[in-house]
């Protein structure tokens, strides 16, 4: 059963004044970032969203959150079309975004807080997702004291503690350290495994998305659409181990495959954007 | 029967260990803060051996400059009498009361100028303008229009304690990272919700220090102010003294003022490390 459908999905932005965009010798005033965007999401899989930078992986991720609304086509969550933030979704950013005037625990209270959740439940919840993280000595620690790891713990357990049905986790680890990521993955999926939610996870590593993964989506460069879809065979539960196994090294392989070309479409892109600003 | 008492001893030193360092926790950085504030008082001092010695020395004649000790001597006299405490009450009670008013005005019109750009555009060219007149300059027309009363005096406060504030107040609402709002939205809280919870406590921190240049203008300015028109109040006393020729008295009233500014500017501090602790040090100590 899919909880998620995407179909048809375009999305321009409008440059600002004065700056123009050239899209195949086309000048333009608008940034078209999907194009054509068609995916099927199956309910409580962990599906991995790759692709160069400036491909749309995020902005898709905004449009099933509900914080953006797509210039044409339409995204279903659970057969309803998305056009505010749900209930049923959970959003991980990349920067953390800790409410820095709140406590680790009042931090993970928040969004429980507006769904009208008593005092006492919070804290219940709050303290159980912290001891899920081994954060259970930190819960009155403010996010300035508490290392990048840490703080995005405890971003995760903000997005869970409401129960979402859909987790939408936008590079999540990208600003850790190797090690940390290392382990967050492995805790990731340690807490996923034991539970039934959907999964959307940007990345840029190849790594990540294989370990992670249900699926990968390979989203083709600038203007975004799904190019390739890769099942990942590699048993469940997973851990750490499974890294150094050839079957890793071989779906390593077949992600890259899809992905190379696109990134070296982008990476022109790049070299010949001073071409076109002069 | 030497097992326990060992057990015992040992439980008790661990609590007196406990005990001792969250003693010192709790003290060491006000003790941190007063070393550092300590290191300032030398040159306040060469200051007073310096104005003390100007008189004796004839350098200045002490008619037109007592020295240090006549003017400590002065204010004490004046503390014991009463008549200072006096002056300096209805000098803060004036400044309080103009800058609430400030405080009530400027913040929550400041909210609406930073968080509505609509807004902002019809009242932006009008709030320019008036600010950038100098409130000294309008105090004529303050007294004209109110008269020699309290209100007159209230109102030039509340006016010149109001600009700092409000732009800081617009200031800290758009600077509120786009990431807190996007991930309060994420969570669905309302446009009220996003208000209270986000965009108040990440402008709090600007705010603050809005409010606190505030309240130094409010100071000063009611200083000006008492000296223009007025029967009381420390800003009237200083200028009392000077057009009676009470030079001792004149020079004590502005040390008063000096000691004043300077517990209120601690006090603001004190306030604004207590609102925004979630920020984490950066360098500076308790006593600012």
């Amino acid at each position: 059963m899919d909880i998620i459908v995407a179909e048809k999905i375009h999305k321009k932005f409008k440059l600002k004044q004065g700056q123009q965009v050239n899209n195949n010798g086309v000048i333009s005033d608008e940034i078209e970032v999907l194009h054509g965007f068609d995916l099927k999401i199956k309910k409580g899989e962990f599906l991995v969203l790759v692709g160069p930078s400036g491909s749309g992986k995020s902005v898709f991720l905004d449009l099933v959150g509900g914080l953006s609304s797509p210039t044409s086509g339409v995204v279903y969550l659970d057969d309803k079309p998305v056009e505010a933030p749900s209930a049923k979704t959970g959003y991980v950013f990349q920067q953390y975004a800790l409410f820095p005037w709140r406590s680790a625990l009042s931090n993970i209270e928040f969004g429980l807080e507006t769904r009208g959740v008593p005092k006492e439940e919070r804290v219940k919840i709050g303290r159980e997702l912290l001891s899920l993280f081994g954060l259970s000595d930190f819960e009155d620690r403010f996010p300035y004291q508490l290392s990048g790891g840490m703080q995005q713990r405890v971003a995760i357990a903000r997005a869970l503690a409401t129960k979402p049905e859909v987790l939408l986790m936008d590079e999540p680890f990208a600003a850790l350290d190797a090690q940390t990521r290392e382990i967050l993955q492995n805790e990731l999926i340690r807490i996923w495994e034991g539970t039934d939610t959907t999964v959307i996870f940007v990345t840029h590593s190849i790594d990540e998305a294989v370990f992670l993964a249900d699926r990968v989506a390979v989203v083709t460069a600038r203007p975004g659409r799904i190019k390739d879809i890769i099942e990942i065979d590699l048993p469940r539960p997973r851990n750490g181990d499974i890294r150094s196994s050839s079957e890793f090294a071989a779906n390593r392989h077949k992600v890259w495959g899809a992905l190379k070309a696109e990134v070296n479409k982008a990476q022109q892109d790049w070299k010949l954007a001073p071409v076109f600003s002069e | 029967m030497s097992e326990e008492l060992a057990v015992q001893t040992e439980g008790r030193q661990k609590t007196q260990v406990v005990d001792f360092s969250a003693y010192v926790k709790s003290v060491t950085p006000f003790v941190e803060g007063l070393k550092k504030w300590s290191s300032g008082i030398p040159l306040v001092l060469l200051f007073f051996a310096v104005w003390e010695a100007l008189p004796r020395l004839g350098i200045i004649d002490p008619l037109f400059l007592p020295a240090f000790s006549t003017t400590i001597q002065t204010l004490f006299d004046l503390a014991l009498s009463g008549k200072l405490l006096l002056h300096v009450l209805v000098s803060l009670q004036r400044a309080a009361a103009g800058f609430g008013l400030a405080l009530l005005f400027a913040v929550p019109l400041g909210f609406l100028m930073g968080w509505y750009n609509k807004f902002e555009r019809y009242t932006d060219l009008f709030v320019q303008s008036l600010r950038n007149v100098s409130t000294f300059a309008l105090l004529p027309i303050f007294l004209l229009l109110l008269g020699l009363g309290e209100s007159s005096k209230i109102a030039i406060i509340f006016y010149g304690a109001s600009w700092q504030l409000l732009m800081n107040t617009i200031s800290g609402v758009k600077s509120v990272d786009p990431i807190y709002i996007k991930a309060a939205k994420s969570m669905g809280v309302s446009d009220w919700e996003l208000f209270k919870k986000v965009i108040l406590p990440a402008s709090i921190p600007s705010i603050v220090i809005g409010a606190r240049l505030g309240a130094k203008i409010a100071l000063m300015v009611v200083i000006a102010a008492e000296m223009i028109g007025a029967k009381s109040g420390l800003g009237f006393f200083i200028q009392n003294a000077q057009f009676n020729f009470m030079v001792p008295e004149m020079y004590a009233g502005i040390l008063t003022l000096a000691i004043l500014g300077l517990m209120v500017n601690y006090l603001l501090v004190w306030f604004e490390k207590k609102t925004t602790s979630w920020k984490g040090e950066i360098g500076s100590s308790i006593l600012g």
